[in-house]
This record gives structure tokens, sequence and C-alpha cells, in this order.
């Protein structure tokens, strides 16, 4: 066993070395372990999908191939994440990191490895408001829109719906108290007013105590911070039952089609907002991520996709692979002016570039990175009609 | 108007929650109480009892109801009651047989006995898991409602609503039904005499000639089936979910110290005791104010006592005030 490990360990370092002429290295730091184990291997095969057809295509500074290198980053342990990225960067010698994925990982190795080191990084799913003030000396983007932004569309969907007073439940945990709020601050900051915001734990049989004081505090209507297979459910059924709320706000969590089904008809009328986007650029990913056998609606993956695609295109822009140069161009690939890129249009775009000209990536997801380079993100309002969750329109 | 918005509003949501709650408990508790009476130990596994037989219930329900059997307004679960039932008791008894008779044979003391039945609890609770799985499951059926918030609403012209749904009304008769019989069986008939005998005095109770087995059969029928009937209307009310009944314990051990565990008649006050204070000390009184006093003087804040998120630390707390003040509990039962 062990000649074997030393064996594959040899062969492998040969075949980096065989690779090193004309080639750049990228590292993909995912949670290949850990509670997110199941996404990692699409939004890895996402990202490598982006970096294939820029090989492919050969025209990045010249016919460059790009090399991804993977590493874990557990998803969880900030300390085995940093190493892996130390790694990455020590002896692996990549250019820039796609990733990482859970936020508390994707700040730990900004602030430990790739500030120190100079590295770019641009994040797929991390999704903490927290790194939006993150000290990151301009390295750091996600493709992921950051949970403020939520709260924010979701305020003015109520402030158009007419709310002018709401009550807020969200599940005990990190998810739901940071988009708990920022609905309340954007609500309030719109000149609605939060009547309470109160917690609720998940996997519960009775809810009727914290609807009880859902219920005191009133409010036109009720939003749900929670998921609709736990305790969210739990909610919007004792509230209906007790006749204290008759209209739900649903975040992303809340919105699927088994929740109409277990409620029924009383939840028709209730609205809400999840990411999604009306872009072709999704169709076509899409297409793509089926011939390259990537699950179809894997999470992140679209995003992971366009995360590579941006770092590659900042490449050609900055003509140059050093993330020193490539952070300033990040922004100016991603938004307008110029022509719109969609996926599988990756060698148009650096042919564009090579030219000098200026382009407006769209990619999978619509990107366009505000404030410190993150996505601004793109949302469905959906309200609930005859027991169905149909699409009002894109935001 | 006022007056009237404030006394519904109590109804609303403390009383008929209460209600329905504290009956679910005392089911619950009577099983414990019986079990401690005249097996002498606290049976940790009483939850699972209860989920077992909810199970149970819970699958003849899904096969009555592809048969399209049907009890018109009312729940199919409580035909298919009696097979839980069944399976409850079957269940005990097994676990009477595999388990406690050695340790009873060998006279251990009522710790050994209580550790055993923590180690039944983990088994039934993973057999329950792999038979039904850990997620919540529906079952009710029937009317939902006996009258609905926009019913009562219309009909009285308060501003406040007051809901009954099926679920409660059916909780709080059958838990009456059910203590009724339990009183006259423990009173009237010669096994409930002999079973009372026993709890008070085992060695006299044997010498007058009452067979032993037979005491404790009778004891893990009464709890398999008590412990059912509770577990089937927890999930009926509210929602069923295997982990819940674990956290159930709690406050169902509460109940039965709280009324003196070994005596029937506490476990049914401390039941009702316990699921009132949960509820009304965690409630928020905002509203009830408002309605009561005058406006210049309606509270601006929730005016709650303890948040929603402390309302099993309502019964924790209970229970430590009565194990440190009166350990025999409010009916003097036996102390632990």
């Amino acid at each position: 066993m062990k000649k074997m490990i030393l064996a594959l360990a040899a062969s492998t370092m040969l075949a980096g070395s065989a690779m090193a002429a004309d080639s750049i290295k990228i590292g993909v730091i995912l949670g290949f372990t850990g509670p997110i184990e199941s996404l990692a291997p699409d939004m890895a095969a996402a990202a490598e999908l982006a970096m294939k057809e820029v090989s492919d295509s050969g025209k990045l500074l010249d016919g460059a191939t790009i090399v991804p290198v993977r590493a874990d980053s557990t998803c969880v342990d900030a300390a085995a994440a940093s190493a892996a990225a130390e790694r990455l960067i020590t002896s692996d010698g990549i250019k820039a990191i796609m990733g990482a994925d859970c936020s508390g990982v994707t700040g730990a190795i900004l602030q430990n490895v790739a500030r120190p080191n100079g590295i770019v990084m641009i994040s797929p799913s991390a999704t903490s408001p927290a790194l939006s003030s993150a000290e990151d000396d301009g390295l750091f983007f996600r493709t992921a829109p950051s949970d403020a932004r939520q709260g924010d569309v979701l305020a003015d969907v109520m402030v158009e719906h007419g709310v002018k007073s709401a009550a807020i439940t969200y599940t005990n945990n990190d998810y739901g108290k940071g988009l708990a709020d920022s609905i309340k601050q954007a609500f309030e900051a719109k000149g609605g007013s939060v009547t309470i915001v109160a917690a609720h734990e998940d996997g519960k049989g009775d809810y009727s105590a914290e609807v009880g004081a859902l219920a005191q505090a009133g409010g036109d209507v009720l939003v749900v911070a929670g998921y609709l297979d736990q305790g969210g459910k739990g909610v919007i059924q004792g509230a209906l039952d007790t006749g204290a709320f008759s209209t739900f706000v649903l975040p992303d969590g809340m919105i699927g089609d088994s929740l109409p089904e277990a409620i029924g008809s009383g939840l028709n009328g209730s609205y809400g907002t999840i990411p999604g986007t009306d872009s072709p650029g999704g169709d076509t990913f899409a297409k793509m991520a089926a011939d390259a056998g990537i699950k179809e609606g894997a999470s992140y993956a679209p995003e992971s996709y366009d995360a590579a695609a941006l770092m590659l295109l900042a490449m050609q822009a900055a003509g140059s692979s050093d993330s020193s140069a490539l952070k300033d161009k990040i922004m100016d690939v991603a938004n307008a002016p110029g022509e719109k890129i969609y996926p599988g249009e990756l060698g148009k775009a650096l042919d564009l570039l090579k030219e000098g000209k200026d382009i407006d990536y769209v990619g999978a997801t619509a990107v366009e990175l505000i404030g410190g380079g993150e996505s601004s993100g793109s949302y469905r309002e959906v309200e609930i009609k005859d027991g169905k969750v149909t699409t009002v329109k894109y935001r | 108007m006022d007056i009237l918005n404030a006394i519904v509003l109590l109804f609303n949501f403390i009383i008929i929650p209460a209600l329905s709650y504290g009956s679910q408990l005392a089911l619950g508790a009577l099983g414990v109480t019986l079990i401690y009476g005249v097996l002498r130990f606290s049976n940790f596994a009483h939850g699972e009892t209860m989920a077992f037989g909810a199970m149970v219930t819970i699958l003849v329900t899904w096969l009555f109801q592809s048969w399209g059997l049907h009890l018109g307004p009312l729940p199919t679960a409580l035909i298919a009651l009696p097979f839980g039932i069944l399976a409850a008791v079957a269940v005990v008894l097994a676990t009477d047989k595999m388990v406690y008779r050695y340790y009873r044979r060998k006279k251990s003391p009522g710790i050994i006995f209580l550790i055993a039945s923590i180690g039944v609890m983990f088994i039934m609770n993973g057999m329950i898991r792999v038979i039904i799985g850990p997620d919540d499951q529906n079952f009710a059926d029937g009317e939902r409602f006996i009258f609905t918030a926009g019913q009562f609403r219309e009909w009285s012209g308060l501003s406040e609503p007051l809901v009954l749904r099926s679920t409660q009304a059916i909780t709080i008769i059958l838990a009456i039904v059910i203590c009724a019989a339990l009183f006259w069986f423990l009173n009237r008939t010669r096994s409930g005499k002999a079973m009372r005998a026993y709890s008070d005095n085992e060695d006299l109770a044997l010498l007058s000639g009452i067979d032993p087995d037979r005491v404790v059969m009778i004891a893990w029928i009464l709890a398999g089936a008590l412990a059912t009937v509770a577990g089937v209307l927890y999930g009926l009310d509210k929602s069923f979910k295997p982990f819940v009944y674990m956290q159930l314990l709690l406050p169902i051990f509460a109940s039965a110290i709280l009324g003196g565990v070994g005596n029937p008649l506490g476990a049914i006050a401390g039941g009702y005791i316990i699921a009132f204070s949960e509820v009304a000390i965690t409630f928020a009184y905002r509203k009830f104010f408002g309605y009561l006093l005058p406006d210049s003087m309606a509270p601006d804040g929730l005016v709650q006592l303890l948040s929603t998120d402390y309302k099993f630390a309502v019964s924790f707390i209970i229970l430590v005030l009565v194990l440190l003040i009166k350990p025999t509990g409010i009916f003097a039962g036996k102390t632990l």
C-alpha cells in the first residue's frame, strides 16, 4: 500500500512538472468533504468547464492552457482550508483561487492566505453579508449575492404590495438571523415598521407559542425567514389556524412546491423572492452543463462557471496572469459597457479583449458586480396562486 | 366589547391550546405514573412508546385511506387507533419479558431499571426511524375546524378571532373519557383494586394472594394504551415527528412528578398545570392589556414574561422547584 501511494505521488509530481510550460494553474478550493460535499463536485466541474473552454480556444495570452488544481476547503474547518490554500500557492504555484465556498472558510482563506500572498479569490457561493465589508486589498470577489441584498429586494416587494407593518420570524441559525436582520433594516429604511423579530427552532412539533407571540405583536404580514420543510411550515400552519395572519412573505428558503401542497389554499396570495434569472445565459449554461455531465439544476454551478470565466477574461484584459494585474480588470470585464458575453462565448470574448475592445460578461447568472466586487444578484419575485408557485417578474 | 375581545383572545391563544396540550401531557403522565406505581421506576422509554403507537396508527391510517375508508368529518386515525394500541402493548409486553423481567427476578434497584429503560428508549427510537423515517408525517384528515376564525368573527362581530380545531376538541373529549374509564377500572374492578394494593404495599398484596405477574402485565397494557392515545392525539393535533416525542419526556415527567408520582389524579392535574404554565408564561399580553386598559395606558412592548424559546425551560423550572420544595408532589405521591 505504501509503495502504491509513493508511486502515485511520484507519478502526479511527474505529470505536474511535465505540464509546466505555458500553463496557468488555478486553484479550485471547494468543500469536497463536509456539509456541502454533495454540491462541491458539480461546482468544481462547472468551473473546470470554463477553464477547458478557454484552454481549448487557445486564445488566452497566446495559447496558454489552464490547469485546475483542486483542494478541499471542508466548508467548516478554517485551519484546514487555510493550509490547503497555502499549499496550492506555495507548492503548486497557482495564480488565482476559484473559491472558497462557505462564508466562514472563505473569510479565513482571504485573511490568512490570499491577502498575504496577493492572490485573487472569486467565490461562487459565499453569501455572508460580513464579507462585503471585510478588508480584502481589492483581491476578493464573489459571483453570489450577499444575503443582505435579498433583504433589500424583499423589502422592495413588500413596499410595492402596500405593506405598512410586518412581523418577522426566523429559523434560529446564522442564515435566518442574518436574513431577518437585513429584511428588518431594509424594510424600516423604506418607511415600514417591524413589530417583532422572533426566532423559531426547527424540528419542533408545536409552534403555537411562537405564533401566539407573533400574533400579539401584530402586523399586516408575517415574514417567515425559515425552511419550508421545517419550522417555517409549522409557523405558517399555526398562524393560519389561529387566524393570526393571512398573508406571508417568503424568502428563498421558503419557496418550493411542497409548501403550498402541505398548507393548502390558505397560502394563496402570499409572495416572496428567490435567486433566479431570466437571462438567456442560464439556458445556454444548462445545456453546456448537461453535456458535461453536471447534475441538472446543481446549486451554485452557474456561479462557479462565471467565477472561473471572469478570472480568465480578466487575465486576458490585463495581459498577464498575475493576480496584482488581473484584480483591477475583473470589474471591467464583468460590467457594462461592452459587448455582452454569454456562456460558451469565452473564445469570442478573448478575441475582443485582445483587440482592446470592452466586454460585458453576462454569463450564466447575469453577473453584475457592485460595491466591493460582489454580484448584485437577480431575483425572481413569486406569488402563490391556486396552490402553485408562479413567477411575477425578475428583479 | 373590549372585555369580550380580551376574553376571546385568552381563549384562542391560551385556554384552548393549553387544554388540548394539557390533555396530551396528562395522558402521557398517567402512563409514566402507573409504571412507577407498580414497577417502581421512571420509564424513559415512555416517549418512544408514544411514538411507536402513533407510528403504527399512522401506517394503519394510510392503509385505510388507500382503501377509501373514512369516518366522515372525524379523522380516520380514530379507527386505526385500536391497532396502534395493540402494537404498542405487544411491544411493551415484549420489552418487559426480554428486559425488565430479568431485573425484576434479580430484585435490582430502581436505578438499574431506569438505565435499562434508557437503553430500550434508544432501541425503539432507532426502530421507529428505520420504519417510518425521521421526517414529519401528516395523517390528519376529515374536517380540520369546528369553526374557523372567519366564521367566528362573522357570528360574533368581535375583532378577535376564536378557532376551535376538531383535533383539539377530540383531544379534550377523548382525554376526559379515558381518564373516567381509568378511574372506574382502578376503583371499581378487581384487577384495578389489585393493582392499587400492589402499588401500595407489595408484600401485603403478595400475602393476600395477588398474582404479581398479572398486575405487572395489566400495568404495561394500560401504559401502552395510554401512551398510544397520547401519541396519536399529539400527532393529530400538532405533527408527528419521531424526535418530538423524546423532547416531550421532560414536560411529561414534570407533570407526573408535580402531581405526585404514582398518583393518577396527580398526573392529570400536573399535566394541565404544566401546560398552562408553559403557554401562559411565554405568552405576550400586549393586545390583552390593550383591550382592558384605556388607550393612554396601553403597553408599547410585548408584555411577555419569557421568550417562547424558553417554553421547555418553564417545565424544567417547575420540576426543579417541586423536587426542592415538595418532592412528593401536590397529591403526595411517592418520593423519587
